[in-house]
């Protein structure tokens, strides 16, 4: 076993992990971050995307002792609860960006990670920006609308697109 | 239990309707910030940790199993193999036989003697953790005596074919026929054959898929005494309630099943799954909460496929292009067993395949085969996607054998507006729609005469990316279903749905439903329905569902039935809310019951202004029950159940245009419009949202996706490396639009949508393809249209050809003696 300190959402975690224990279990079923979901087994979906020291990391490709000492976010931690959405949770919603919600967490992390790389992202920056992060229910129109309203309001630039438009 | 001979339309009773408007969701609360109740997030104290040990081997008899060293590792608790549970385990349940003398091989949870597809369950492990029981896997040791996997549909019919199952006679579970000309629908097909100008025959290839839902199943069983909990990523907890009682033997009443968050499903968690069994088995026999999760692995390689049919469909016309029958056999892959609706689904299939065309004559064969794969079931428009892409293309090729455009023979033999409802050579009523109109919509959406006006100046300058244009114009039949209809095709259950509403004392509203959602949204649009007729606010209602000690009863959610089944039963059961507080108010108000107005909320008495009493201060009255008639319980809540007396046909116009790189076989889709018609839209954003979900999936299953088995019987397409899940990079921007046919059949004028773009853009993205190369000599191109296919069928001819590949487990080959299905490889 080996001992492991993160901070996690803004609380500061020590506990006993198995060093092959990947960061996505490690917060599911040591920390209770159910919010954070797997989907796949070979890295390809994303679900389990959360932010490591401010970058997007596949959660199932990290193990828990690479994170050992390290800041980790995740969907539970971008908006206090009863405070305010983040804008890109704002902007989901509002366009209407999720269906079934599963692929949700790991695609707002991805999309907050490439905001802060690109804030004004064209349509095709967009959809190659989140490929590595799969959506079964939406085709995904509404997600790349999403983060196009979100990089408005987080621009500062009021940004009319209607979820209709 | 049918009531729609008084539907009226929906009444619209507060000043600004919530049908129609597009509302944000109320799920997304959850969802967008991780506060979700997926089941795999369930803990529950002393619960144990299950792991399946599964065949490796597509075909054998089991000789031995070895758990020993299993038990023996750190944590493991028990492990069980199919002889420990044979006695108990029953069959998973088939409720379709389609035809009488159907045959069904039985279905273990977990073999026993044999085994019929690679995954399929040999042992099960039960561990202190998740970790242990995986490990404890590759500790079993099981031997087989090989047997020749059955692997391909065309040689498992043929004369000296290997058997799937060796304890029935051949690999055909059933030949089901509908023939018009017998069914009294349509003319003699042979005839219309014979008299043909035109016969156009073709063999198309609708290729086994896999749903792919993005949350793994999952399910966790509490045993409470002789009581038992189980909560699964399941699309049909009432249907699952029943059938695990049937199966097992657990009194119904003592078995509660709860759908909590659940991550979609598109038919594929519409199933009794194995593990569901063996999961509750094994939670009674040790008396401890079970859980288990599967990999995605274990989900691509045992979780029931789709799709997997051989069409060979003949077309017959005259020479202006006036068609005059269409004749379909269809060999469809059931797998090595039949599940829930296995047979089924290709069955529901038949009525469709004439879509919307006037066919004088019509006749449909299958036969349902037996393969050692895993079963196939329900998914996304489950018959119908197959159905419109066999008729969509053998119009396309009509329309080239008559050198006619392919637009004007659709428009030819299309049903017109003022023909509805229109009986079909297949015998169903079409209740209402305007092709035309959706139609010339679409074109004009797409920018169709430029379109055209490139292909022509790409043909004409020999330019290598040549750019075609294809259509699909479709129906499907939505709203399963009618439930005498389902028992005139054997099917074994209704499909009416109920609903109740639960007047609070505080003016709240509980809606109760039995359509069970896994990401449609039910309880904004449920919302939206029941502020309209009740008047309440929207975010006084709340609905709760997918629990059957909650929503007791109930047929779940799928064939986009929820809507025009499940919210009418809403609707109708809050008729019966006013309609009860109508005599509490009359009592209240000291008035004539017929002289009560309801608007807005609120009972008014008609010529006495200032009067008036809401629906919500009627319900704390009636929980105070003070004061209220004499001869009414007091109470207004209400039940309603809804049987529909048809199915209803939403219908649309897709146009795809494709570039073809004719170097690289690379294809990109340039532009996609269509124009749907779902009749009542409740909610445009969910309307929407469902038909682009939809266009992702069927143009998926034309360019990206396919489960290959290799010559043993391997899947090779067993990850989402393999299986190819487009991801947005691969998907275009889609131009949508509606538009709007109220369905006569239900009060909310709704037609369904969950499938709709699904089974309509499958053909649009083919025949588009077709259109870029036709002139290079291409006929057909296997789906998916890989770069690989498509270079090869314009540069070598054919359709581009089969993947699957040469034996991968050299043991099948050497110590079987002779699989004997070598032949399916080395086609590339």
């Amino acid at each position: 076993m080996a001992r492991v300190s993160m901070r996690v959402d803004g609380v500061t975690y020590t506990d006993e992990v198995e060093p092959r224990t990947l960061l996505v279990h490690h917060l599911r079923e040591a920390l209770g971050k159910v919010g954070t979901v797997v989907g796949c087994d070979t890295s390809n979906c994303g679900s389990c995307t959360v932010h490591l020291d401010g970058q997007a990391v596949k959660s199932c490709t990290v193990l828990a002792v690479q994170a050992d000492g390290a800041e980790v976010t995740t969907i539970e931690g971008i908006a206090a609860p009863g405070g305010a959405l983040h804008p890109v949770q704002k902007a989901f919603h509002e366009m209407h960006g999720l269906q079934c919600g599963f692929c949700t967490p790991g695609m707002i992390m991805a999309s907050i990670d490439l905001l802060k790389d690109n804030p004004r992202p064209s349509e095709h920056e967009i959809r190659e920006g989140i490929e590595g992060n799969l959506c079964r229910c939406t085709g995904y129109q509404n997600i790349v609308r999403a983060v196009q309203q979100a990089a408005g309001e987080m621009s500062g630039t009021t940004d009319t697109l209607g979820a209709q438009a | 239990m049918t009531v729609t001979e008084d539907a009226a339309t929906l009444t619209p009773q507060s000043p600004e309707k919530e049908v129609g408007k597009a509302r944000r969701r109320k799920e997304d609360a959850r969802l967008i910030t991780g506060r979700t109740t997926w089941t795999d997030n369930m803990v529950l104290p002393g619960m144990l940790h299950m792991s399946v040990v599964r065949s490796h081997v597509a075909h054998g008899k089991i000789t031995n199993v070895d758990v020993s060293a299993a038990l023996e590792a750190p944590g493991v608790v028990a492990v069980l193999t199919g002889r420990d549970l044979a006695d108990e385990q029953g069959s998973i349940p088939c409720a379709w036989p389609v035809t009488a003398d159907m045959v069904n091989p039985g279905h273990p949870s977990i073999a026993v003697e044999e085994v019929n597809h690679v995954g399929e369950a040999v042992a099960v492990i039960i561990a202190r953790s998740r970790d242990a029981a995986a490990d404890a896997i590759e500790l079993v040791d099981v031997d087989y005596d090989l047997l020749p996997p059955v692997l391909d549909m065309e040689q498992a019919v043929g004369g000296e074919a290997d058997l799937c199952h060796d304890h029935i006679d051949s690999n055909t579970a059933y030949h089901f026929v509908f023939d018009a000309g017998e069914a009294g629908t349509g003319a003699d097909t042979e005839q219309a054959f014979a008299d043909a100008d035109v016969v156009v025959s073709r063999r198309f290839v609708n290729q086994r898929l896999i749903p792919a839902f993005m949350e793994p199943r999952s399910v966790v069983v509490q045993p409470q005494g002789e009581n038992f909990t189980m909560w699964s990523a399941t699309q049909i907890p009432h249907v699952l309630r029943v059938m695990l009682a049937m199966v097992t033997g657990i009194p119904e009443h003592k078995l509660r099943v709860v759908a909590p968050d659940v991550g979609g499903g598109f038919g594929g968690k519409l199933q009794v799954n194995p593990e569901e069994v063996l999961a509750l088995l094994i939670a009674r026999r040790l008396g401890k909460p079970v859980k288990w999760t599967e990999t995605r692995s274990e989900s691509l390689m045992t979780a029931h496929h789709g799709r997997d049919q051989i069409q060979y469909i003949d077309i017959a016309s005259d020479r202006e292009g006036n068609v005059k029958g269409l004749r379909c056999r269809i060999l469809a892959d059931m797998g090595a067993y039949l599940r829930l609706i296995t047979p089924g689904v290709p069955a529901l299939g038949a009525f469709m395949f004439p879509g919307i065309y006037k066919f004088p004559a019509y006749r449909f064969e299958c036969d349902g085969i037996f393969t050692n794969k895993v079963p196939t079931d329900a998914y996304r428009g489950a018959g119908r996607p197959e159905a419109t892409f066999a008729v969509e293309r053998i119009m396309d090729e009509l329309a080239v054998e008559l050198g006619m455009d392919p637009l004007e023979l659709r428009r030819r033999n299309w049903i017109r507006a003022e023909e509805f409802p229109f009986t079909t050579v297949a015998g169903l009523e079409y209740d209402s729609g305007d092709y035309d109109a959706a139609t010339q919509q679409a074109l004009d959406l797409i920018g169709y005469d430029e379109l055209r006006e490139e292909q022509r100046r790409r043909r004409e300058s020999g330019d290598p990316v040549q750019l075609g244009i294809g259509f699909s114009t479709f129906t499907e039949m939505c709203g399963l279903a009618p439930s005498r209809v389902l028992g005139s095709l054997s099917y074994g259950a209704g499909g009416w749905e109920a609903a109740s509403i639960r007047m609070l004392p505080t003016g709240k509203v509980e809606v109760v439903t039995g359509s069970t959602p896994h990401g449609q949204g039910h309880e904004t649009a449920w919302s939206q329905l029941v502020a309209d007729q009740l008047g309440v606010p929207f975010e006084d209602v709340e609905v709760l569902h997918g629990d059957t000690a909650v929503s007791p009863r109930g047929m779940d959610t799928y064939g986009s039935r929820s809507l025009v089944v499940g919210g009418t039963a809403v609707v109708k059961a809050a008729d019966k809310v006013i309609a009860k507080a109508r005599k509490v108010a009359a009592h209240l108000l000291e008035a004539n019951e017929d002289d009560l107005d309801f608007s807005g909320g609120k009972f008014t008495v008609r010529g006495t202004p200032g009067t008036a009493l809401s629906i919500q201060e009627i319900a704390l009255a009636v929980f105070a029950a003070h004061d209220y008639p004499e001869d009414v319980e007091p109470s207004i809540d209400a039940d309603a159940t809804f049987d529909p007396v048809n199915f209803s046909f939403p219908h649309g116009t897709h146009i795809c245009a494709m570039e073809v790189d004719t170097d690289t076989g690379f294809v990109k889709i340039r532009k996609y419009a269509c124009v749907d018609d779902v009749g009542t839209i409740v909610n445009p954003l969910i309307v929407e949202g469902q038909v682009h979900g939809g266009l992702a999936q069927g143009i998926a299953q034309a360019l990206y996706e396919e489960a290959v088995y290799d010559a043993d019987g391997n899947l090779t397409t067993g990850t989402f490396v393999d299986y190819l899940v487009p991801s947005a990079a691969d998907l275009p921007h889609f131009d949508t639009g509606n538009t709007v046919h109220v369905a006569p059949g239900n009060p909310i004028g709704a037609k369904g949508v969950g499938e709709a773009g699904c089974i309509a853009s499958t053909p649009a993205v083919v025949n588009a393809a077709l259109d870029a190369v036709r002139h290079l000599g291409v006929q057909d191109i296997r789906m998916p249209l890989t770069p690989e296919r498509v270079w090869r069928a314009v540069h070598q001819g054919g359709d581009g050809g089969d993947r699957a590949a040469a034996p991968t487990n050299a043991q099948a080959v050497d110590s079987a003696g002779a699989p004997g299905t070598s032949s399916q490889g080395g086609d590339l």
